[in-house]
């Protein structure tokens, strides 16, 4: 028999804690083959936040570090100066980069940090059960924006790619969606792209990619990836901000 | 090694250097300055990496991720920014990882002030953050002390696998004297197979403190507290000073030490039968040292710069057999000798001279 699908090496075989629909596990797969194919397990240091990823470290074979919530790139930056040699990498969601650790992504970014960043953006708080981020759209209701988001209140979501994208030291900044199978396959060469700039050592990397939480947005699965496509992207609109061959 | 003239501070970089330690991370505030500029200068010459975080928040994670990653790693900061890195030492004590923090004491609280002041010793010595932790706490009286500690921490710090701290003053810090950097005695180290270096040819190692399920969570605290447990039977050091016949016993650490051992000298040059306990770690407490005292001791007088924090671990230790005593200054304001002998005296029931 051939053998035509299979887990890749840098993903364990626990079942992940994720709720059904979640897109996490798609996110999580690209990531775990983006490492495979450049053959960098072994050297791969993965740092977990805190938010619904918070277990990576569960899921990711490889070495790994859990970082209090928003430090993630600070803790990254601490692995890599140790062990500039290996791939360094941090798996942080919108709450926890865009939020309480804006600073720390900024600076890592400033500073050229040769990391990469996945960056979840789900437009809410998914692990506490569904509060409003820094990311949820004007209008969106969550917990704590039970009357929808009100701009006049508490101001627009922040376009984290956009920001980064005008500091120096972020050479590779793409937007990502993982909706359908082309955006899947799309996410996946960004990911790839973000990991080989940081081998290539030009400098700081970060895939942002819109994902899905059909549990905190009300919504069935299916659902939930149509609100993803006709609301986050006209916001959010994909495609690469900063692109290491820009950098000389 | 001759001896050289050092200001505390630089002579903290030092010995780290000297003690292995080859990365630094943090964040500029007064009256440590001059440790993360000497680390600056000199990490480089020596293949280390001196890093200005963005805040002590960002230093002290990467601290963390630094000393996952195997290295011997410090960070210096003082009492207003080891109050924002707190969180990140709980989650060190809890991943139980090595490494070294230097608290160089300003006046508090709040902003405070930036003369030295000795009111943080309960936050270094009953945690600090959140959760049951203990650092392992160091209280130098000398620059030589202070260097000698610090040489000796990083060991310390592998040995227990937990963070260890180095709680100075303003006046530490600031101050020049003769120092010589001596190798010091070497503990057993197992190797550092727990972290994070890449999995070739092994299964991956992960860096953690979450434990979701409570009983794990309680079996992980068991382990830390007969870590703590061992470091109070193995580790207390402390100095006593003409406690042989004592009748009132001084208890004091760090540069107050110095005031009250000189304190010590003109009481005793008066006749009257004082001495010192002067705790060198503080966090174990060297409650030894109050079961070695003579019958003599009448009463107990703790002397800080502060309004009264160790002088709760003094009591603990006499356990209500005698009277304990507190003479304090705060706000930066370090205690004049002709104030402590006025307390003392008069706990003695004399008059002061």
């Amino acid at each position: 028999m051939k053998l035509i699908f299979d887990r890749p090496s840098a993903l364990t075989d626990k079942h992940t804690h994720y709720c059904p629909g979640c897109t996490h596990g798609i996110i999580h797969r690209l990531v775990a083959e983006a490492i495979d194919e450049l053959e960098v397990r072994e050297q791969a240091i993965g740092v977990a936040s805190v938010g619904c990823s918070v277990l990576a470290y569960e899921y990711f074979n490889c070495d790994m570090q859990q970082a209090a919530h928003g430090r993630a790139p600070a803790v990254a930056t601490g692995i890599k100066r140790v062990h500039p040699d290996k791939v360094v990498f941090t798996y942080q969601g919108d709450g926890d980069l865009a939020s309480i650790g804006m600073a720390e992504i900024v600076h890592a970014a400033a500073r050229g940090e040769k990391i990469t960043t996945i960056f979840v953006n789900n437009t809410i708080y998914g692990m506490t059960g569904g509060q409003m981020a820094p990311t949820s759209l004007v209008g969106q209701k969550t917990t704590t924006s039970p009357y929808g988001r009100q701009a006049e209140h508490c101001g627009y979501p922040i376009r984290m790619s956009e920001l980064l994208s005008t500091l120096q030291g972020a050479v590779s900044v793409a937007r990502v969606s993982v909706h359908d199978v082309p955006h899947i396959l799309k996410a996946k060469k960004a990911i790839k792209k973000a990991f080989e700039t940081q081998l290539s050592g030009k400098g700081f990397s970060i895939v942002e990619v819109l994902s899905t939480c059909p549990t905190n947005w009300g919504k069935p699965p299916i659902e939930a990836l149509k609100w993803l496509e006709e609301n986050m992207i006209p916001y959010y609109p994909l495609g690469e901000f900063r692109s290491p061959e820009e950098v000389k | 090694m001759a001896k050289q003239l050092m200001k505390g501070n630089e002579a903290i970089g030092e010995a780290a250097i000297q003690a292995g330690c080859r990365y630094f991370f943090g964040y500029p505030i007064t009256p440590q300055n001059e440790v993360p500029e000497y680390m600056s200068r000199r990490l480089p010459e020596v293949d280390g990496v001196f890093l200005q975080a963005e805040s002590e928040v960002a230093a002290i994670n990467m601290v963390y991720g630094a000393a996952g990653a195997g290295a011997r790693v410090m960070t210096s900061s003082s009492s207003p920014g080891i109050s924002l890195k707190q969180e990140g030492i709980s989650y060190i004590a809890g991943s139980e990882l090595p490494c070294l923090i230097i608290n160089i004491i300003r006046g508090g609280p709040g902003l405070g002030g930036i003369q030295p002041a000795q009111s943080d010793y309960f936050q270094a010595t009953k945690g600090g953050g959140h959760g049951d932790y203990n650092l392992f706490v160091f209280a130098p009286a000398s620059v030589q002390e202070m260097v000698d500690l610090i040489m000796e921490s990083f060991d310390i710090a592998d040995y227990y696998r937990n963070p260890v701290m180095i709680l100075g003053d303003g006046t530490l810090g600031q101050m020049m004297e003769p120092v010589e950097f001596k190798t010091p005695q070497k503990r057993d180290l197992p190797p550092k197979d727990w972290a994070t270096t890449g999995c070739a040819g092994r299964e991956p190692n992960i860096i953690n403190s979450l434990s979701l399920v409570a009983e794990n969570l309680e079996q992980h605290n068991h382990k830390l507290q007969k870590k703590y447990k061992h470091m109070k039977e193995h580790e207390q050091r402390w100095e006593s000073y003409k406690t042989d016949d004592a009748e009132l016993v001084m208890v004091a650490y760090g540069t107050t030490a110095r005031i009250v051992k000189s304190v010590v000298n003109k009481l005793r040059d008066q006749g009257v039968k004082v001495g010192l306990i002067r705790p060198i770690t503080i966090f174990p407490f060297p409650e030894k040292a109050f079961a070695e005292l003579p019958s003599t001791v009448k009463a107990f007088l703790t002397v800080e710069m502060s309004a009264g924090q160790m002088v709760e671990d003094v009591r603990l230790a006499v356990n209500g057999k005698h009277p304990v005593h507190f003479c304090g200054r705060t706000g930066g304001i370090i205690p004049a000798p002709a104030e402590i002998i006025k307390v003392a005296t008069e706990i003695m029931g004399g008059e002061a001279k």
